[in-house]
């Protein structure tokens, strides 16, 4: 790591501390009430005294995230392919899934509570519908992006659509797919806590919504800086897996060889 | 002689070895791209004939088709009308395993160089049942033998981004010949170098074909290219191409570039020079 990407991270760091006590200070001046804008210290307090409490519920908002996300990574890789794979596909499938991608996804939770009643299935489902749309564009896009004279020299060798498709259009499509992987976490993630706002007992989003309506509010916001925790950690885990698996693609002189 | 080959296939029997075998046969193939009123004809009715190990080089004005001739002896295109037969059999499947290379090395930026080169193991049989097993020792040695036939030795397990045009480019032609091909085509190999580098791999592509043998198809702009590896250089008209030369190469091998400019030499790509001018000012017989 170079001194000038070190000098970034500090600066970065300090800018969150800087926030914190920024807020801090803004609160004491103003003599800001506890049920309007609660102290950040106050919250880090209720945030380590609620722990135990919390802890099954982050459990809860993860495992919902999780499962929907690896859901919605099958179903994303999937439709990704097969629409990338062929140009017809590609240009008849694309406006129907612009148009499910627009839909916003508030509008669904309901849906799901309606056929599968409160609890953790629309959770999923929530965050598998938001997550798999930018996996689906990104595999489709990857895989329409070989080069027709790589694929010329592999069909001559008798390599069937699957070959092509195993040694060179899917390894080609892992930048992108890694790249899309670290947005549609991020998504699943906002996914499962906004149905478990609407709809559930359990989970972050649930703790939220309830002690929103006890009036708890530095519970609300240590809520709140769970759910910015985890965002960030699970961001961070598949950036750290994209440069790991990926690191060809950002090299400088990538372009050489093509 | 090869009308009977339908015919011996149909009763099982095995095919008979013929006297003088013959790698690719055009007979009045044709090809035309698209349809109707945006029809293009790439090729008509041409007659090409190249027998098993025989070094054909293919010349002619730009756009006549020659990358055609290329794809229909690799089953990449079928013919509109005529027939195309190699090694034996009209190409429908693609069973012959040809060995390509085009004037961009398409090496893929994750694997390494030696990974690139067994590419194709991973696809031909019997390489590829074995391909698990034996990657790492026996198709390992194999693509390092290659290398350093190309003058690459060492450089096997290092990045495509990390290696020259001329140097990805001898790596490409370690691709083509790895599955050990009965028959090599290339397209304007050495289109992309410059002239030092191109000619040290002409060097390295007749050793090469000194060696392996394979029956090879190169299609080239360059004159001195095609009379110094070629044992016959075939003419192209523009398009729709024909062949209207085809001529054998008869210096001794292996040559070297110092002949390139002996006087039988010059001579010879004057009259091809000249043929290519004819061409490129006079429309082909036939075209509309
Ligand atoms: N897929 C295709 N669809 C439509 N037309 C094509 C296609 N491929 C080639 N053609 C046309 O066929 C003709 C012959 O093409 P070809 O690529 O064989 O020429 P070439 O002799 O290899 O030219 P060059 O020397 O410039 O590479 C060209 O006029 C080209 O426009
Ligand atoms: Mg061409």
């Amino acid at each position: 790591m170079s001194a000038s990407d070190l000098r970034q991270k500090a600066w970065s760091a300090a800018l969150i501390v800087l926030f914190f006590v920024a807020w801090e200070l803004f609160c004491v001046m103003t003599g800001m009430s506890d049920l309007v804008l609660p102290r950040p210290s106050e919250v880090f307090v209720t945030l380590y005294q609620k722990f135990p409490l919390l802890w099954p519920h982050i459990l809860q908002t993860l495992a919902t995230t999780m499962i929907g996300f690896v859901l919605g990574v099958w179903l994303g890789v999937l439709l990704g392919a097969v629409i990338g794979v062929s140009k017809t596909a590609y240009d008849t499938a694309y406006p129907l899934l612009v148009g499910f991608s627009s839909i916003p996804k508030v509008a669904v939770v309901p849906i799901f509570v309606l056929w599968f009643g409160s609890g953790s299935v629309p959770a999923v489902l929530t965050a598998l519908s938001i997550c798999f749309f930018p996996i689906v564009v990104n595999i489709a896009t990857g895989l329409a992006t070989t080069e027709p004279e790589l694929e010329d020299v592999l069909k001559a060798l008798g390599a069937s659509k699957l070959d092509i498709l195993w040694n060179v259009g899917l390894p080609r499509t892992m930048p992108f797919f890694f790249a899309s992987l670290k947005v549609a976490i991020s998504y699943a993630f906002v996914g499962a806590v906004l149905s478990e706002t609407v709809a559930s007992n359990r989970g972050i989003g649930n703790v939220m919504m309830t002690a929103s309506s006890n009036f708890n509010v530095p519970l609300v916001f240590a809520g709140l800086f769970v759910l910015a925790g985890l965002g960030v950690a699970l961001y961070v885990i598949f950036s750290l897996i994209e440069g790991r698996v990926t690191g060809w693609a950002t090299r400088k002189n990538d372009l050489i060889a093509t | 002689m090869m009308r009977m080959q339908p015919d011996s296939e149909f009763s099982g029997a095995p095919v008979p070895a013929a006297a003088v075998p013959v790698a690719i046969e055009l007979s009045d193939a044709s090809v035309t791209f698209g349809r109707g009123d945006r029809a293009v004809p790439a090729l008509s009715k041409t007659m090409l004939r190249i027998a098993d190990g025989e070094f054909v080089a293919l010349v002619g004005p730009s756009g006549c088709g020659k990358s055609t001739i290329l794809r229909l002896a690799s089953g990449l295109v079928q013919p509109t009308t005529g027939v195309v037969i190699v090694g034996g059999r009209e190409v429908a499947a693609r069973a012959l395993r040809v060995g390509m290379a085009f004037q961009n090395p398409t090496m893929l930026p994750w694997m390494t160089i030696e990974r690139n080169i067994m590419l194709p193991l991973k696809i031909v049989e019997p390489f590829r049942s074995q391909f698990r097993k034996l990657r790492k020792t026996e198709f390992r040695d194999k693509a390092n033998a290659l290398l350093e036939q190309v003058g690459l030795k060492g450089f096997g397990s290092r990045f495509p981004w990390q290696l020259s045009g001329g140097m990805l480019q001898r790596a490409n032609l370690c691709r083509a010949l790895i599955h050990e091909p009965r028959m090599l085509l290339l397209d304007e190999p050495f289109g992309a170098l410059d002239q030092f580098t191109r000619e040290e791999l002409w060097s390295i592509l007749q050793d090469l074909w000194m060696t392996h043998k394979p029956t090879v198809l190169l299609v080239t702009h360059d004159l001195r290219e095609a009379a110094f590896l070629a044992s016959r250089i075939c003419v192209m008209s523009a398009r729709p191409g024909r062949i209207v030369d085809d001529s054998p190469v008869t210096f001794s091998r292996p040559r070297t570039v110092a002949m390139t400019f002996e006087p039988d030499f010059v001579a010879l790509n004057q009259k091809l020079r000249t043929f290519i001018v004819d061409a490129r000012s006079a429309p082909a017989e036939g075209a509309t």
